[in-house]
């Protein structure tokens, strides 16, 4: 699994989403910044408000609207803390 | 004799009414535990992230952040204080304040001011009617916290503690004077029999730095985006806005527990005493109709005597 991302999306009141992709795609307050697996560890703060998008194996995408929310990234993979972390209109492919 | 049986049927009445509101709390209690306990545990990952990040960010950032360092003249300590909005809970609220009252002693005695900021109808109460005065309070969530409530709390108090008692003034929409000190009073919830309020500095903060478990693991050499004192001025509110959430949940969990404990007394009690009136009533009862029938038989003789004179 050396090429799939370990990535937890995690609100204060719960978890919201745990699980293994390709890539992640969010946005600090200094730019865009995509997340692929064995990135060098990160902790950045998200731009107010931002998206998240976690892109899935098989091309699916899973989109969040994050309020308050920092990344954390080290060698066990992504985590994105957020004060709210709601999912945002599903995008069809 | 017909009197007293009365008199206990409806004392039996009112023990059994009583007997029913005590055991639907208790019932309601029970559930209210399961839910906050869900909601402790669903808290949990948030709160074991930003800690270990704070953890990365002190040992690379200065730690001049003003929420770290500890004033070196104290002048004015905040205690926040969380109880119930409603009563019958058993002690809980009495320790809770027993334990903030100890704190505002200890405070006092080091020659400090001390502000104080309630959660819940019970303490705005107790201390209201004692003509004490409260510097800000927050009513309404006591049972079901949310992080909204939480983040209300912390920003007034943070507000307070960033301006410090030097400044003069009150800040943010509840009028926080500013403070140098943060203290939270809360319930913890060791088990459904135990909980047990206690207090704990929540300003200056002070962060765990984290020790490597594993030695062969190289502590992560963190990139900052934006630099590291910057995403600390940023994270630092947040972290303790996560402990006031984290008391606020834990303290939820304790009242109920504590009510349910409570309320099941309260209905073993109504028990007890449905049994004894209920055995008083019978043998006021059978009193009465075996006076009833000396009566009668008492009645029938005399008649029989004056009868059998004439």
């Amino acid at each position: 699994m050396a090429n799939q991302l370990h990535v937890e999306v995690v609100a204060v009141e719960e978890k919201v989403w745990v699980g293994e992709a390709e890539m992640l795609v969010a946005r600090t307050t200094e730019g865009e910044i995509g997340v692929l697996p064995g990135h060098a560890p990160l902790l950045g703060l998200l731009k107010e408000p931002s998206q998240v998008r976690v892109k899935l194996a098989g091309g699916d995408q899973l989109t969040y609207d994050v309020a308050g929310g920092f990344l954390s990234i080290d060698a066990n993979g992504v985590t994105v803390l957020a004060e709210s972390a709601t999912p945002a209109t599903p995008e069809s492919h | 004799m017909a009197g007293q049986v009365q008199a206990l049927r409806r004392r039996i009445r009112t023990v059994k009414s009583t007997k029913k509101i005590a055991k639907a709390q208790e019932l309601v209690a029970t559930s209210r535990i399961a839910k906050a306990q869900e909601r402790v545990n669903a808290s949990r990952p948030y709160s074991v992230a930003i800690t270990k990040v704070l953890g990365a960010l002190a040992s690379n950032a200065s730690v001049d952040n003003p929420l770290l360092v500890a004033r070196e003249r104290v002048q004015r300590a905040g205690v926040l204080l969380i109880t119930s909005d409603r009563g019958l809970a058993g002690a809980y609220n009495a320790n809770a304040i027993r334990t903030a009252e100890q704190l505002i002693a200890q405070l006092k005695s080091e020659g400090k001011d001390v502000a104080l900021y309630i959660v819940g109808r019970k303490g705005v109460g107790y201390y209201k009617f004692r003509n004490r005065p409260v510097a800000a309070s927050w009513t309404g969530f006591s049972e079901r916290p949310s992080f909204a409530d939480a983040k209300r709390i912390g920003d007034a108090l943070i507000e307070g503690f960033g301006a410090g008692s030097a400044t003069e003034g009150t800040f943010g929409p509840e009028g926080i004077a500013g403070v140098d000190e943060l203290h939270i009073v809360s319930t913890e919830f060791k088990s459904l029999m135990t909980q047990s309020a206690n207090a704990k500095p929540l300003a200056p903060v002070q962060v765990e730095e984290q020790q490597e478990e594993k030695s062969s693991e190289p502590r992560a050499a963190y990139e900052f985006e934006p630099d590291a004192d910057e995403l600390l001025d940023a994270l630092l509110p947040k972290y303790l806005n996560t402990r006031i959430y984290a008391a606020l949940l834990d303290s939820a969990a304790s009242e109920s527990a504590s009510r349910r404990r409570a309320m099941k007394s309260a209905s073993d009690n109504a028990d007890d005493l449905l049994k004894r009136y209920t055995r008083e009533m019978n043998s006021a009862r059978q009193a009465a109709i075996t006076q009833e029938i000396s009566e009668i038989v008492g009645g029938a003789n005399a008649l029989a005597a004056a009868g059998s004179d004439v």
